[in-house]
């Protein structure tokens, strides 16, 4: 009987928890959203989706063998899960090549000259988005009609958002429940809040994230929204009407549950989660009411990832047995 | 239920395949080696010398200062060497061969089966007697006992707390001991608390073993003052902070600060049956039950084992080894230690022995830190696990110290759990010690 004996420290044992099952959750979580995206806009939402996947892989798998010459981590699912939050930033008629500009800048500029996954500073897939949005803002900005009925027309080739912008939006006459489950314009993977959330009761269920930062980014949100309508348009229904129609609208949720809870570049202790949640419900809204554009979120979180090193510098969680 | 306030994980418990196993007595080895460091603290010294006949039971070596204990012959027999062999890591130390001849017990051992529940000793005298015994803590931490009850000047204990938790995964003596030593177990408690001097005790056992807290609740009946208490499964829930801040909802402040201030003493359950023994019955310490165990292991055993009886004696009497990689650790797969030689005795602080083969037995592959902070959430202490390792790579020994390294319990959390395979506490282990060194080296020079 030969033995061989192998010796390390403790733990000896592992909870199997790993990358891969980790960014493949947060592939599923966002599967319900694609589908309604898909029956709203359309099979092109596949196409822009398969074409944003694939060049994220494939470049991030040329970068790795050819130019940094390490060991090929690809089959992390991280740049996946990369190209697919990058579509879902996207408009449903955007033109192919400009999905695939938008997947060189978030693997070649925002995530491997950083040393690749984990060590980037900007969420990938945001730094793209935002990147799109001001070389080709035409094509970023110009949303189709969604295909199913039940829309209302007068928001057409415009967002709710961009509508309320525009001053075109009476708070009491939005339809919420259209909002809430994907007749909107938009970025394909923003519009379906019900879909979204599901995905979001998925991963607090697989303990993939935990509520601090979402929560803390909608909380502020509304509390903001509340306070603005309050002090502009005195007490009434709009002081949760607007704050309802600011969760609801533009990329509230998709950049709360899933764009600023990317592990890489959000904080490490909840204490820090929190103070980044609020950082970017506010800059959110700053930018929203004041801003020159009529949504803030991506800008929000790029803003906030930059702090991200700062709050882990100095935001430590609670040591056992302090005071 | 109660639990510890922050961190932990849920391995599987595993102890399904040793659980149902009544203790069995282990065979006498014919040869025993006895190390004379199986405590914390100073090496006892041999009072024995090669071609001493001694019998079971008998001092051997002396406990060397306040800080040691004292060792008993396990077996009757003639001492043939007093020497440095290698350990289970396979470092060399002392220790002290005793080759069978027979069973002959010391006289002043009582062994008969009886239980004497009455004790009328004095603190000193209960604390003398467990001193001589040798006993320390059968945990694993094997802290001597007797320290740990002599409660400093202007300290007061408050509670004692005995620890029936079994936190580590596979393991199995201490709730065997409960279920089938239970009344000793409650004789021990109260000499302990008689020791202290504290009207209560609360014994802490996991919600994974609720027959074990029935039946130490259906012995104590309606004394008010021990108390069963089921806790959360959840580890580390053994760990002594761990434990008190669960039972006593308080937090002991960061090292050099001990359970005594925040009034609490804790102490093992096997300890409290070792006290029992020593203090009604004059027994040392020269058994424990060891669990054996694993998923491939054929006959898992709960095993009351005399001390220096080889490792390997025990894993045959299970069914052997397992066909190729192994892992044997001393102790459980969180917090025991791997063994390159299963020719080591069993010691004072030897709860198991668990094997663990095949692919199991092998460390994944490390990657990438994606910064999940699933070591931060894990760390029962509060710490900073990723930035603790990656900070002793970079050897930054005072960053680590700034950043609490030495409040680290070493209880694995951290690297369970991380998704990147990194082997976080292999570094913190690193960087807390040397942290450690330092500290001693600047008090040393003022």
């Amino acid at each position: 009987m030969a033995n061989r004996f192998l010796v390390a420290p403790a733990p000896h044992v592992h909870g199997h928890l790993s990358t891969q099952r980790l960014m493949g959750d947060v592939i599923i979580a966002l599967l319900p959203a694609l589908i309604v995206s898909v029956r709203v806009f359309g099979w092109n939402v596949l196409a822009i989706t398969a074409v944003s996947v694939a060049s994220c892989v494939l470049l991030e798998f040329l970068v790795q063998k050819f130019l940094v010459k390490g060991p090929l981590t690809v089959n992390n699912l991280s740049a996946v899960l990369t190209g697919l939050l990058l579509a879902f930033n996207l408009p449903a008629n955007i033109p192919l090549w400009i999905v695939v500009i938008g997947a060189v800048v978030a693997i070649c500029v925002a995530k491997m000259p950083f040393g690749g996954l984990g060590k980037n500073l900007f969420n990938p897939a945001l730094a793209a988005r935002v990147f799109l949005l001001i070389a080709y803002p035409v094509q970023m900005t110009s949303f189709p009609t969604p295909t199913i009925e039940g829309f209302a027309d007068a928001y057409s080739g415009a967002t709710p958002l961009g509508a309320a912008k525009a001053g075109l939006v009476a708070f009491g006459e939005v339809d919420t429940v259209g909002m809430f489950t994907g007749a909107m314009g938009g970025s394909f993977g923003e519009i379906s809040t019900l879909a979204l959330l599901l995905g979001f009761a998925y991963l607090l269920m697989r303990r993939v994230i935990t509520w601090h930062i979402p929560v803390s980014i909608l909380g502020t949100m509304a509390a903001f929204a509340a306070i603005y309508a309050v002090a502009t348009q005195g007490f009434g229904s709009v002081a949760w009407q607007m704050p309802l129609f600011h969760l609801l609208a533009g990329g509230a949720i998709l950049g709360a549950v899933y764009m600023a809870t990317d592990y890489v570049t959000s904080p490490m202790t909840r204490k820090g989660m929190l103070i980044y949640g609020v950082g970017i419900g506010a800059i959110t809204m700053l930018i929203r009411l004041w801003g020159a554009y009529p949504e803030g979120m991506s800008f929000a979180i790029l803003i906030m990832n930059s702090v991200v090193p700062l709050i882990n510098k100095y935001v430590k969680p609670k040591r056992f047995g302090a005071r | 239920m109660k639990t510890f306030p922050i961190g932990g994980v849920h391995p599987s418990d595993n102890k399904q395949w040793s659980k149902g196993s009544a203790i069995e007595v282990m065979e006498l080895p014919d040869v025993v080696s006895i190390p004379l460091a199986q405590h914390i603290g100073a090496p006892a010294t041999a009072v024995v010398a090669k071609g001493d006949k001694v019998v079971t039971g008998q001092l051997i070596a002396e406990a060397a200062g306040f800080m040691s204990a004292n060792i008993h012959a396990p077996i009757s027999g003639t001492v043939t060497a007093v020497d440095m062999q290698p350990n289970g890591q396979g470092l060399r130390q002392m220790m002290i061969t005793i080759k069978r001849e027979g069973d002959e017990w010391a006289e002043s051992i009582d062994r008969s089966t009886e239980l004497v529940t009455e004790c009328n000793l004095s603190s000193k005298e209960i604390i003398e007697r467990i001193k001589a015994a040798g006993i320390v803590g059968m945990g694993g931490a094997t802290f001597p006992t007797h320290v740990k009850l002599s409660i400093p000047e202007g300290k007061k204990a408050e509670l004692l707390i005995i620890n029936g938790v079994e936190c580590e995964p596979y393991l199995t003596s201490d709730y065997r001991t409960m279920l089938e030593r239970g009344q000793m177990l409650i004789v021990g408690t109260r000499i302990l608390m008689r020791a202290i001097g504290v009207e209560r005790a609360v014994i802490g056992v996991e919600a994974n073993k609720p027959d074990a807290v029935k039946h130490l609740r259906s012995i104590v009946g309606d004394d008010k003052s021990i108390g069963v208490m089921m806790l959360k499964t959840q580890y580390p829930q053994g760990g002594e902070k761990q434990l008190i801040a669960a039972v006593m909802n308080r937090e002991v402040p960061a090292p050099p600060a001990l359970p005594i201030d925040v009034g609490a003493v804790v102490c093992n359950a096997s300890t409290a049956v070792a006290v029992y023994e020593a203090v009604q019955k004059n027994k040392p310490l020269i058994e424990r039950v060891v669990t054996v165990t694993g998923k491939s292991v054929k006959e898992p055993k709960n095993l009351l084992t005399r001390f220096g009886t080889p490792v390997s004696a025990l894993v045959e009497k299970c069914g052997g080894l397992p066909e190729g990689d192994v892992r044997v650790l001393n102790g459980g797969p969180m917090m025991g230690r791997a063994l390159c030689n299963v020719a080591m005795p069993v010691m004072k602080g030897c709860s198991g022995i668990t094997i663990i083969s095949g692919k199991e037995a092998l460390r994944g592959e490390e990657s990438a830190c994606i910064k999940c902070a699933k070591c931060v959430e894990a760390c029962p202490m509060g710490l900073e696990p990723y930035l603790l390792s990656k900070q002793a790579r970079k050897r930054a020994w005072d960053a680590m110290e700034s950043n609490d390294i030495t409040s680290c319990i070493e209880c694995g959390c951290c690297q369970f759990t991380c998704p990147a395979n990194i082997p976080l506490l292999d570094y913190v282990r690193l960087g807390k010690q040397t942290v450690m060194g330092i500290i001693r080296a600047r008090n040393a020079k003022k």
